[in-house]
């Protein structure tokens, strides 16, 4: 994918393998939740770009009361809020083992009909 | 000026048989007897939401059930905030002339009204539906990241948490309407259901069903007034993965306008009213706001600082973790025991001098706040 592409970028969203964040040309707010218009300046002149998945736990809880019964079959599981090297934060999987302060990677995992985002401890 | 004069609360718990506006009934006829007002006499009507009971319009809903013509009505939604933004808008509603009688009342059959699974994925999707709810989070879920990251940066024990359930079921055991009947230790708190990370099931408010009320009126009624003297709100993000920072949130900000607003020093309340819907909801407030210092809330709840009979009581119906927790009518039964511990009618329960409360929620992941302080006028 052109990292610079605009609005249609499939990210894991829409069944693409990456991780798709915005910024805006205006005051260099970078942001994670899809929109048209920065939501620190209210300018315009917003661009999709494609993450380089690497990045930094900043909180992580294993779940092991999953929400439904489709999910049930992956718990227990660990959601980590992870803040990316370009400078937003997301949350995604991640192996167990993750603590933390820990520098991360994704990968993507196929459950039912999506995919997910999921952290491996950087080698 | 406005004062609250009337307070009503149904038991918490399973109810069998009993629907949102059942519940929302029970609670508004304690509350008009205890105001000593009729039907007639309500003229403003601001209710909440129902994840059993959803409707475009649920306070005319309940105004045609109840057998209320309000001449202004209104239902409002912020989660857990909801009970004191209901107290704050009722108070500026009396103050600016538009009603001089406001009911202010919510209730849901929460637990009985749905399947547990149907209650745990409604509240889920609080998250965001497209970034969040797709990797399967829960409620706790996103407390126990929040809980995470608190711990990590401000040095809070597993067992510190605890301490607050404790304390909790402790107070819901003096109160007969409470969902929990049976005391638990700190042991109990740590070999307890591993739910979400560090949070065990005793951590985590259970569902209930019930029901709540008050009345905010332009005159007062009782012997002894309780008025309100200063409300203040703060909305910070709402999604979890968008919030500013995980160890401070809008807490101290919505205090603080409401503090303001009420000209008093935060040292002088004594009695505290503050939402607990996880042990770590009630730390972080605790903390954040300035009730103890960052780090103290377990140790205190253990030495007995937040007793009925100590320094600063707290929650002495037994919070949403032990009192229960049935969504928007979930605080207000903090406001319905301020209300009685300043009035004198707390029976074992009662603090020596519930003089001025401290009243705050918090609806969403910490997104939403909502503050009010309450004065005693004898
Ligand atoms: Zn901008």
């Amino acid at each position: 994918m052109n990292p610079e592409s605009r609005n249609e970028a499939a990210d894991w969203t829409r069944g693409g393998e990456a991780v798709v964040y915005q910024t805006c040309a205006d005051c260099g707010t970078a942001w994670y939740f899809r929109r048209d218009f920065c939501p620190t300046c209210g300018g315009g002149h917003v661009t999709d770009r494609q993450a380089s998945g690497r990045g930094t736990v900043h909180a992580a809880s294993l779940v092991t009361r999953a929400p439904s019964e489709d999910l049930r079959a992956l718990a227990p599981y660990l959601i980590v809020l992870v803040d990316a090297e370009e400078g937003f934060r997301m949350m995604a999987h991640g192996d167990r083992s993750l603590k933390i302060g820990d520098p991360v990677t994704v990968r993507f995992v196929r459950f039912a009909d999506r995919l997910l985002p999921y952290f491996d401890p950087s080698t | 000026m406005s004062w609250i004069t009337g307070v009503g609360l149904t038991p918490y718990g399973r109810l069998e048989g009993r629907s949102t506006v059942d519940l929302m009934s029970e609670a508004a006829t304690a509350a008009l007897a205890d105001a000593g007002l009729e039907r007639r006499d309500i003229d403003g009507l601001i209710c909440g939401y129902s994840t059993t009971l959803p409707h475009l319009m649920l306070s005319t809903v309940f105004a045609e059930h109840f057998g209320l013509h309000p001449h202004y009505a209104h239902a409002i939604q912020l989660g857990g905030a909801t009970g004191c933004a209901m107290g704050m808008l009722a108070h500026l509603l009396v103050e600016s002339g538009v009603a001089k009688n406001i009911l202010v009342v919510a209730g849901e059959n929460r637990l009985t009204g749905q399947t547990r699974d149907a209650a745990i994925q409604t509240l889920a999707q609080v998250g965001h539906p497209v970034y969040e709810v797709p990797l399967g989070p829960t409620i706790p879920a996103y407390y126990g990241l929040v809980a995470s990251r608190y711990m990590h940066e401000r040095g809070v024990s597993e067992e510190d948490l605890a301490e607050l359930a404790v304390l909790m079921r402790r107070h819901a055991l003096m109160h007969p309407g409470a969902q929990f009947k049976q005391p638990i230790t700190v042991a109990d708190v740590m070999a307890s259901k591993p739910i979400a990370a560090p949070l065990k099931i005793l951590d985590c408010c259970p569902v209930s069903d019930g029901g709540a009320a008050f009345v905010v009126s332009r005159e007062r009624t009782g012997e002894t007034g309780v008025r309100i003297i200063g409300a203040g709100q703060a909305h910070t993000h709402q999604h979890i993965s968008a919030a500013p920072s995980l160890t401070r949130f809008g807490a101290a900000e919505s205090v603080e306008r409401a503090r303001t607003a009420a000209g008093i020093a935060l040292r002088d309340i004594r009695y505290a009213a503050i939402y607990d819907s996880f042990t770590i909801t009630l730390t972080i407030l605790l903390e954040e706001i300035g009730l103890c210092g960052r780090g103290e809330a377990g140790s205190r709840a253990r030495d007995g600082y937040f007793d009925h009979d100590g320094e600063l009581p707290l929650n002495t119906h037994g919070g949403l973790l032990s009192y229960g927790h049935c969504g928007v009518a979930g605080a207000m039964a903090h406001l319905v025991e301020a209300h009685r511990q300043m009035t004198g009618r707390a029976e074992s329960r009662q603090a020596k001098d519930a003089s001025l409360t401290l009243l705050h929620g918090d609806g969403g992941v910490l997104s939403s706040h909502a503050s009010l302080f309450l004065e005693r006028v004898r």
